[in-house]
Order: structure tokens, then sequence, then C-alpha cells
């Protein structure tokens, strides 16, 4: 454990239920430090969840935590937000859980631009229940339900929900833990939905199906693979084939939706006086 | 509540909206959908009006989420719906209940199954209500027959959700929530309005699930500085994920518990001449109103006949009617499905006098006549 971030934990619930080498740990601390950094009253901070593994994380952080149903965090986050705006909020969820079951809120959250801080563990496949395919399973890729490879194509996440609304969208890989926290810290800064996806490391229920022996060689991968964004813009679409595009991939202007609707009831205020 | 005391015309819908208000709630997220969209538009319109928040969210399922993120967030907090939606409530309302976080779903019952007859009354929601999410718990559904007790119920149904933190189902119907009447409401001086229980410790010393002795633990919104967890898994008295049988059945045991310690205080019923009923005839929602008229001629006619009309479908009045059937020649359970509550009033008579039914699924009300046809041929 690190020392430094150890007050945002609940030590107590330690061990955790992840498998040796799985990624989002080092996600999880990326985002603790980016909350640290942030100098968010822990009081004033709600973590919520869906299900899945990742989504496990919120009962091993030590602020108002809500590990959610699967697929809908983001809707219990729009209730907890639009009730008290004050509270910030931070929505752990992996790759199934926010773009296959919960894949309309997600959108719905975009469009409305409401300002909730989204992190996207993304080990492109259903860990907990031990190896499905996910929406962002990279095609051929093996799982227990596409054992000879899936043959669906996956979502570019950071694209849809851009195309949806959001105003602050990154991506950044379990490898890259610097970059990560960075971009978690500046979608929290953005007044409105912000989307970090986090390509993270599945050994067992993804890696030992595809030809990595390893955690680390999961980890290599993501150093490999990963260009950054200002790099790829002067890249062809061939050369970007399977490679993850890392950094800040979108930042737009938009309302934000809390905020609209104080405008909204301060409007109405203002007529009933008579102002 | 800003609503007039005066009596003025109403809408079963719009005494449901106001009796939401006058209980103090302050949020709604719903969808749009027959026959109970009006709660939706009425509350759009006041709730900004009163510093409370109104979201037309992506789906039913969105809405009773982001309706438990405002209860846990300290905002009474209330959804409306009908059949197709309630069933995709249910994931949700099962959350609720298991973290028990207080909150009002309002069913406004139209014909089904599926997407059945939108327009036309059905009661086919109650055994839905009862049981519908998976897994043993607890949950409270009332039913109200008149515009005036829609928006008595709804007050009841958000202080019963907060009082004993539970979701209650306001088990409306189309009938009702369309209807008319005039309607004097209660002055807000007479409305008593129940909120939840706050910790009483300091937050280091705070267990969120230990309950008091009425089996409810308090309970502390978030952004109030008592840092916990809140899942749907089965949890322990810190809240946290347990696998232990003796925690499991702990919790699962608590829960449906608390609803049956209290049940002297939830139960609600309403009886008409049943000191020397010979058949009592049972019915609720829309349908007791065409009950009440038939038991009225029924006695004119000089028949010994009365009503009985639980107000509280869940928990059931059991102990009501289980005394009811032991001096009875006959029940009569009137109700627009093919006998939902008639099995509950069987269990609950325990053999002792013959339960008959008399049912329509066609999407219009029962007429009083075809009731007193079902009593006659028992008497």
């Amino acid at each position: 454990m690190l020392a430094d971030i150890e007050e945002f934990y609940r030590l107590d619930r330690l061990p955790h239920i992840w498998c040796p080498g799985c990624g989002n740990g080092i996600v999880l601390a990326c985002l603790v430090k980016a909350i640290k950094e942030l100098k968010y009253d822990q009081d004033k901070t709600v973590v919520v969840s869906g299900i899945g593994c990742s989504s496990r994380a919120s009962a091993y952080l030590d602020f108002n935590t809500l590990h959610t149903t699967h697929g809908r965090a983001l809707a219990f986050a729009t209730g907890i937000k639009l009730a008290k705006p004050e509270l910030n909020i931070f929505v752990i969820t992996g790759d199934g859980d926010s773009s296959a079951i919960g894949g309309n809120h997600l959108i719905h959250a975009a469009r409305r631009n409401i300002d909730l801080n989204v992190v996207i563990f993304n080990n492109n496949i259903y860990g907990m229940t031990g190896g499905q395919y996910s929406p962002l399973t990279p095609k051929v890729q093996k799982a227990t339900t596409a054992p000879y490879g899936t043959i669906e194509r996956p979502f570019d996440l950071a694209k849809l929900v851009e195309a949806a609304g959001a105003t602050y969208v990154a991506r950044s890989t379990a490898y890259h833990t610097r970059l990560t926290t960075e971009l978690i810290i500046n979608g929290a800064k953005n007044k409105g939905f912000s989307v970090t996806e986090v390509i993270s490391q599945c050994p067992v229920s993804y890696g030992r199906r595809n030809r990595f022996n390893t955690p680390a060689a999961m980890l290599e991968w993501q150093r490999e693979m990963a260009v950054p964004v200002i790099k790829a813009r002067s890249m062809a679409p061939e050369e970007l084939e399977g490679k993850i595009i890392t950094g800040e991939l979108y930042r737009g202007h938009a309302p934000e939706y809390v905020s609209e609707y104080t405008k909204l009831t301060q409007r109405l205020k203002e007529e009933a006086e008579g102002v | 509540m800003s609503g007039p005391t005066k009596p003025r015309l109403m809408q079963g819908n719009e005494a449901c909206a106001e009796g939401a208000l006058a209980a103090g709630v302050r949020f709604f997220a719903g969808y749009p959908i027959t026959p109970s969209t009006e709660i939706a538009e009425i509350l759009a319109e006041r709730l900004p009006l009163l510093g409370g928040k109104f979201i037309q969210m992506e789906d039913e399922i969105a809405s009773m989420a982001a309706v438990i993120g405002a209860s846990l967030a300290g905002v009474k907090a209330i959804t409306a719906t009908s059949g197709p939606g309630f069933s995709l409530k249910q994931e949700n309302i099962g959350f609720a209940a298991m973290a028990e976080v207080p909150c009002v779903v309002v069913n406004v019952q139209r014909t089904g199954p599926s997407t059945g007859v939108p327009t036309a009354a059905g009661q086919g929601d109650v055994l839905q209500a009862r049981w519908g999410t998976h897994g043993d718990h607890p949950v409270i559904a009332l039913c109200p027959s008149c515009v005036r007790e829609t928006f008595e119920l709804t007050v009841t149904a958000v202080n019963l959700s907060e009082k004993y933190r539970v979701p209650v189902i306001l088990l409306m119907d189309e009938v009702i929530a369309h209807m008319r009447e005039k309607v004097e409401l209660p002055s807000p001086g007479e409305i008593k309005v129940i909120d939840r229980k706050k910790p009483r410790t300091p937050p280091e010393k705070f267990v969120p699930y230990q309950p008091d002795a009425d089996g409810v633990p308090p309970m502390a919104n978030f952004g109030e500085g008592y840092r916990y967890h809140v899942t749907g898994l089965i949890h322990d008295k810190m809240g946290f994920p347990t696998n232990k049988g003796p925690e499991i059945a702990g919790l699962v045991t608590r829960l449906t518990g608390k609803i049956e310690q209290n049940a002297a205080d939830i139960i609600r019923w309403e009886g008409l001449y049943l000191e020397d009923a010979e058949v009592v005839v049972v019915a609720y929602g829309c349908v007791a109103r065409s009950a009440r008229e038939a038991v009225k001629k029924l006695r004119r006619e000089g028949l010994n006949v009365g009503l009985f009309r639980p107000v509280t479908l869940w928990p059931f009045p059991a102990a009501e009617i289980a005394k009811r059937a032991s001096r009875a020649r006959g029940l009569v359970v009137a109700e627009l499905n093919l006998g939902q509550l008639k099995l509950e009033v069987e269990r609950a008579s325990q053999g002792k006098t013959g339960v008959h039914f008399v049912g329509r699924i066609d999407g219009e009300l029962l007429t009083p006549r075809e009731i007193i046809a079902q009593v006659k041929g028992v008497l």
C-alpha cells in the first residue's frame, strides 16, 4: 500500500478480491491520487460504482460509497448529484457495466453533460463471471463465450461518449499511471460529464486465453500500443489500427445539467417575486 | 403544502402529486407512461417552484435508480409508473429494500400483461407489488379507492418509507388515477410528516446497519459527515459484503422482520357493516367503490352483507380476515384480475369459510350488479 494515499482507503477492508496481476488496484490508486491532488473533502465526495470486478472498488475507499446494480451507477449518481449538487461524484465502472448493460445511462448522462467524473476500468472482458466477451473485447480475441474468437465489433467508447455529448473525454492505460492520474484530475476540473477510459489488464480471465503469458506482458502490451493523441494526429488510420490513443481526446463546452436546473429554479423564483 | 384547503375538483393523479409535496417529497424521477403521466407532469411544474428537483430519465430503470440516489443524499423522493414500467423498476426496488433506502413507487395499474391495454383499468399487479423483485424482501403496498384517500395514502406512503426505510408501493389503478372528485385537502398543519431517524452517535462510532429495537437502523445522508458503504450485496452491520451464513440469514430476517414486527402500525383497513355480516365482500381500489354500492343495496334488501377493504395490501390484514372468516358464511373477493388477492384471502381464512370470487379482466370496472349477483349466489 502506498503510504501517501492510505488515508483514503478503508484499510480494514483489505485484502481486496482481485486476482494477482489485476490492473484494478493500479487504476484505483491513480483515482485516489487524483482525489488527493484535488483536495476534495472526503465527507463531500461520493464514489458510485456498478457491478463487476472494478465496481467492487468503492467498498475499499473511505468516502460516501455506493455500490449499485449492474450498469446503473450513472443513474444513481445522477440522482445524488441533482439532489445535492455540492457533492463531488466519481463513478467507477467497467467495460461491460458501462457500455453493455449501462450503455443507455452512459449516453444519456453524456447528453445531459451532468457534472459526474467517470473512470471506466476497461479490461476488455467480463472478469467477475469468468471471462465472457464484452462490447469492448477486440475482434477475434477469445472469451469463454467466444471460444473461436469474437466476431463482434467493439465500441470506441471515447468516440461514443463524445458524440453523446460528454465535454471531457480521455484515455490512458494501467501502465501509464501518472498520465491516468493527471487525466482524472483534469476530468474532475471539467464542469460537466467527464469520462476517462483506462485500459487495464485481466490476466486471469482475458490474458491467458489471448496469448498473454504474464500480467507484465499485458502491461508491456499497453506500453507498446499506446500512442499519445498528439502523435496520433499525424498518423494514418491504418497505422493506428489496434493502437490505444491516449491523452485528452476531446474537450467541449456545453451547459452543465445541474447548473441549468439551478438557473431554471432561480428564474422561476425571480418571476414569482416579480423581479 | 401550498395547495388550497377549500373544496376543489381533483383527479387521483393530481391528489397523488399533491400528497407527495405535502409529505415533503422534493425529488421526482420518472419516465412517461400511461396512466400515470399526470403525476410526472404536475410535479415537473411544481417541484422547481418549491426548490425541488424533477428529472425525466432515459428509462424506468434509471428513474428508480435516480430516486434511490436522491434519497441517499437526504431528499425525499418518489417515482410514478404503470405495469410495464413497474416490471423494469423491480431490479432497483430490490436494491432499495436491501440497502434500506426510503422511497415511494406509485404504480397506476392498467390492464396487463405486457403492454396490455394502456388506458384501461386493471388490478393485475397485486402479487407483483409483493414479489416482483427477486429474493425474500420487505415491502409495503397501499391501495387508495378515492381521490382524497390517494392524497392521504401518498403522505402515508412517504411517511412509512421514511419510518421503516423501505420502498413503499402506492398501488393505484387507472380508474382512481383519472377520476375526478370534489376534494377538501387537509391544511398543512393537519398533515403529519415523518422523517427518517438520524444517527445518534458521532461518525467514528456509527454502525450504519445496527437496528434500533424497532428493527430499523438510523440513516445517515451522504455528505453529512458519516462516510459509509451502501451495497445491494448481503452486508454486515458496517454495510460491507459478507458471505457468512449467520450474517446472510440475519440480514434477510431483519429486513423482512421489521415489517412483520411493526405490522400493527402499518396495516390499515376499512370495514362496512361487518358486525353481523353473513357474507363479506373483500375489495380494494376502484372495485371497492362498486362493492360499497353493492353492499348498501343488499342491506336495503335486508341481507346481512358487509365490506372489508384492505388499504394495505402488503402487509395483508390477515388476522382481520381470519376473524371475518370464522363468523361469515362466505367471503367474496372482487378484483380486476383472475384472483390474485383471493389467494391471500384464502390463506388468511384458513379454510374456515368459503372464499368466492368475482373478477373482470376486460379493462372495465366491475359493476355493483355483478358483485350483487355473486353475493346472492353465496347467500
